[in-house]
């Protein structure tokens, strides 16, 4: 176990808090860099949408996971970004203008959505959020002028100062790869300065913040704004990984994916964006997988187990329907949130500090360390 | 003008008056205690005083300033910081954090230069992060600084409270119950903190207080409440001499 | 004039549906103020045990209702022990997650069995109008009508008037404190959970003549009756009713007189508005906590 004498307060505001984590962190983004020349085409388009998933999960980690403020209405934003981009660019604005602008209008209208969220709490917020991304499809699928309705639009190659970044390079890797490290720096240092502490106090005790000076309105609106702003920037880099957007592809469905990020990840820290990324974005994968390469390793394992061939090959037809049955990739995910929430609600990072705990302690590690103590359910409707 | 004055203050719940026009004064660097049996609105005149709640009629005044008007959320920056009865700390956070959010009525950063943490931001912190220092200090919470509130025992929390409350640097300290829960030696040396914070930070507390052993040890000056009215006023054993005082407690 | 009333009764049928899912709601968030997400899928289960009981065993309507509401009853119950005791006591979104979870699971699960096509099956209200006048109900629709109405009473009456309801309400406020009281708070969750999807079923079995069972229906009516229970004010029985039938009016009405489109989104606009205004919906209780 390794313990950090600290004799300056700068070792408190330090982001890697010993020098182990240089390391480690180095090494992480060095593989990060060396990935496009290692890893196949394939691959690295699936990373690009674990960065692009992981943005939008940093966006929830700070609204949800700091602010304690639920949202089901992601898409939404999401989707305000990806129009934003896609429709400016029509009008032949450059990339180096529409990509910030397409955050602060995203910002700007989560703004819009944080006032009413001022006096909404727990399930009406939900709802609230749920209301306002419809209302945003609709609109989308309405306003053709603008978003071809629901013929959907095509979004262009990125064009950065003459430069084309097509959505297949390594270029675009980069790009998405800068944009997640900007907003985990950014969520980092919110959560290192007052702003931050403002956001835990609102999850924490409303009432308290108040009394120690915190605005709770403006909080709140900020926390939406900067939510919706990454998540916006998301948008970006999301229609133009498409290169195709269309309102049917940001529905309630897209925002429970999102909130599965931060499930499965771990909603109290940001390293939970990113793991929760990786496991949403690999499931097609494995799913493709499981359709093609399991019935077959299944059955030639059966038989060389002792299986007669007929009984191997019904096997591998039972186990290949079942792969490819419709509808399979809803229930994996269902069973996913499930499992997660009743054995891991810390996420995959939670896990993840265990395990280390677990070697750091070795061999005085107590399973009841981790124990999940009850507490039982109070009314909330009074708060 | 005292300074701190509550002139006349009202505070109704449809047909029931919780606080019917209470009026005292409080001086500076004096120790004020509240007392009055149970629901005899002692906490509602604190969240009237902070703000939570909206007097039906009367007046507040600190430093000869009306804070009538004045948000919840601007008061801390006035200098008047609060605890809770039941204990109200950010319980998924460090003892830490949940002292910075004391230093919150200080902060001057914009949220751009927090985004990309300036120099500037790196310097507020660190001096917030002193300050926090002193507190942890003069209250002996250095064995918690990275704890989570929610692993502490009860003792602790309510320290903690009140380390929060000083955090700000308040010129008048709220203290809802400091004693309620804690044990007798917890209770012990929670009298000498509220006489430290008196006589060495120099700040003047306002409290309301159910143990009388704690509430003479401490208190210049006591009011007692019941339902809402003020019944006498004056020393600790003025007020617990007072006939009215004694039938409201033995119910005669 | 008479279309008006036309649109008007016919927004009343919707609404009644939407009342229906949104009881079912509600009856959940009452005791266990768990929000289950997996309501609509749960109606949508109901749905297609009628049709298997009715349309594939070729049992009488009535024995098959039956059969569909008990059978619903105990996946209810199991439902309750296998996901939600484990996790009773932790924070609710958590539990509002695990029925979302809950919630696709059913829908791949029911569209593996019972596939994706349409499913229709036919019920004594299947065919028949009540005429009034000039006005004209189907029985389809009628039945639901009824059957919401007397369902919202009973449950009314069940939660103000019995000690079970009583015990119920009391679990919700304070589980603990509940548990102190000799409220056997496990029986009463499980059961609350038996009682919702029953509901459930009984929506599904009474709206199984007039929209097609497939696997996405629960999700798509859940979420309109969704809007209904908050706009009620999640909580209140009567409140669900009424929230129901504003939605499913408006719904009607912006479909008939606003152009394409604003059917969809009128009921979240109205929604929001309502929020707006009232931040626990029309027949919430505005409390605020006590410190």
């Amino acid at each position: 176990m390794r313990f950090v004498f600290k004799t300056d307060y700068n070792q408190d505001i330090k982001l890697l808090k010993h020098g182990g984590y240089w390391w480690s962190y180095g090494v992480l983004l060095a593989v990060m860099i060396a990935a496009p020349y290692l890893v196949g085409s394939y691959l690295q388009s699936q990373m690009v949408f674990v960065f692009i998933y992981a943005i939008v999960g940093v966006a929830l980690i700070i609204l949800t996971g700091f602010t304690g403020q639920a949202s089901l209405g992601h898409a939404a934003f999401l989707a305000i970004g990806a129009y934003t981009a896609g429709f400016m660019q029509s009008k032949g604005i450059p990339f180096i203008v529409y990509f910030p602008a397409a955050a602060i209008i995203t910002g700007a209208v989560g703004a819009m959505v944080g006032f009413p969220a001022l006096r909404l709490s727990g399930i009406y917020l939900v709802i609230a959020t749920i209301a306002f991304a419809f209302i945003v499809e609709e609109i989308l699928a309405r306003w053709e002028s603008v978003t071809h309705g629901n013929e959907g639009m095509r979004v262009r190659t990125i064009d950065l100062l003459g430069q084309p970044i097509p959505r297949d390079g390594d270029a675009f890797y980069f790009l998405c790869l800068l944009v997640l490290v900007g907003s985990i720096l950014l969520a980092l240092n919110l959560l290192r300065s007052p702003t931050g502490r403002a956001f835990i106090a609102i999850r924490d005790s409303e009432t308290a913040g108040k009394s120690m000076g915190i605005d709770l309105a403006g909080y709140k609106v900020k926390s939406f704004a900067i939510s919706a702003a990454l998540t916006g920037m998301a948008g970006v880099l999301f229609a133009h990984k498409m290169s195709f957007i269309s309102p049917e592809m940001f529905t309630l469905l897209l925002s429970i994916e999102f909130i599965m990020v931060i499930i499965i990840g771990g909603a109290f820290g940001v390293h939970g964006a990113v793991l929760g990324a990786i496991f949403i974005v690999m499931v097609d994968p494995f799913l493709t997988a499981l359709k093609d390469d399991v019935p077959v390793l299944g059955a030639s394992l059966a038989s060389s187990l002792g299986m007669s061939p007929e009984g191997a090959g019904k096997l591998r037809e039972t186990m290949s329907s079942i792969g490819s049955a419709a509808g399979l990739k809803g229930a994996i995910y269902g069973l996913i949130i499930m499992m997660f929430i009743l054995f891991e609600p810390y996420g995959l990072y939670g896990r993840w500090l265990k395990v280390k705990l677990f070697f750091q302690l070795f061999p005085l590690y107590k399973k009841a360390t981790f124990k999940r103590q009850k507490t039982y359910v109070k009314s909330e409707r009074n708060r | 003008m005292s300074f701190f004055t509550v002139d006349g203050i009202s505070l109704q719940f449809g047909g029931l008056k919780a606080v019917d026009s209470v009026s005292f004064s409080v001086e500076k660097g004096e120790i004020f205690t509240i007392i009055g049996p149970n629901g005899a609105g002692k906490t509602s005149i604190f969240n009237l005083i902070s703000r939570l709640y909206d007097p039906t009629s009367g007046k507040l005044f600190f430093e000869g300033r009306d804070i009538t008007e004045i948000p919840a959320h601007q008061i801390a920056k006035l200098g008047i910081a609060r605890t809770f009865q039941n204990i109200e700390l950010f319980e998924n956070a460090t003892m830490l954090a949940n002292l910075l959010v004391g230093r919150h009525c200080h902060a001057t950063t914009q949220l751009w230069q927090e985004i990309l943490f300036l120099p500037s931001v790196r310097r507020a912190e660190k001096e917030h992060r002193r300050k926090v220092e002193e507190v942890i200090e003069f209250l002996d919470l250095q064995p918690y600084r990275e704890k989570l509130i929610a692993g502490l025992p009860y003792g602790v929390r309510k320290v903690v409270e009140v380390a929060r409350a000083l955090c700000s640097e308040p010129k008048l300290i709220l203290l809802d119950e400091p004693s309620s829960g804690l044990n007798v030696e917890e209770t012990d040396d929670m009298s000498f903190w509220i006489r430290d914070i008196r006589t060495e930070l120099g700040v003047t507390v306002l409290m309301v207080e159910h143990d009388m052993s704690l509430v003479n040890r401490v208190s210049d000056r006591v009011l007692a409440l019941n339902y809402g009215k003020v019944l006498a006023s004056g020393t600790p054993a003025e007020v617990q001499a007072h006939p009215d005082v004694i039938a409201a407690y033995l119910g005669t | 004039m008479l279309d008006f009333i036309q649109q008007l009764v016919s927004g009343i049928a919707l609404g009644c549906v939407y009342g229906l899912i949104a009881l079912g709601f509600v009856l959940i968030y009452k005791a266990t103020e768990v929000v289950n997400f997996a309501q609509g899928d749960l109606m949508m289960l109901g749905g297609f045990f009628v049709f298997t009981f009715i349309g594939l065993v070729g049992l009488d309507y009535w024995l098959g209702f039956l059969f569909a509401v008990c059978g619903m009853a105990v996946f209810g119950m199991a439902t309750e022990r296998i996901l939600i005791r484990p996790i009773l006591g932790y924070p609710q979104f958590s539990i509002v997650m695990a029925t979302i979870g809950l919630g696709y699971f059913l829908r791949s699960v029911a569209g593996m069995i019972w596939g994706t096509d349409d499913l229709k099956i036919e019920t004594p209200f299947s065919t028949g109008v009540l005429k009034l006048g000039d006005l004209v109900i189907a029985h389809d629709k009628l039945s639901v009508i009824v059957a919401t109405v007397i369902l919202c009473v009973v449950l009314y009456a069940f939660f103000n008037y019995t000690r079970l309801g009583t015990a119920m309400r009391a679990t919700s406020e304070n589980m603990l404190a509940a548990y102190y009281m000799g409220i056997p708070v496990k029986r009463v969750v499980s059961l609350i959970w038996a009682i919702s999807a029953a509901v459930a079923a009984t929506a599904g079995v009474l709206l199984a003549p007039i929209t097609f069972i497939h696997s996405n229906v629960g999700l798509a009516l859940g979420l309109k009756a969704f809007p209904a229970a908050v706009l009620g004010g999640f909580g209140s029985i009567p409140g669900a009713l009424i929230g129901g039938l504003i939605i499913g009016v408006i719904e009607t009405l912006a479909g008939f007189y606003l152009p394409q489109g604003w059917k969809d989104v009128a009921p979240y606009v109205v929604l929001l508005i309502v929020l707006l205004v009232r931040p626990h919906g029309l027949f919430g209780p505005s409390m605020r906590k006590k410190v």
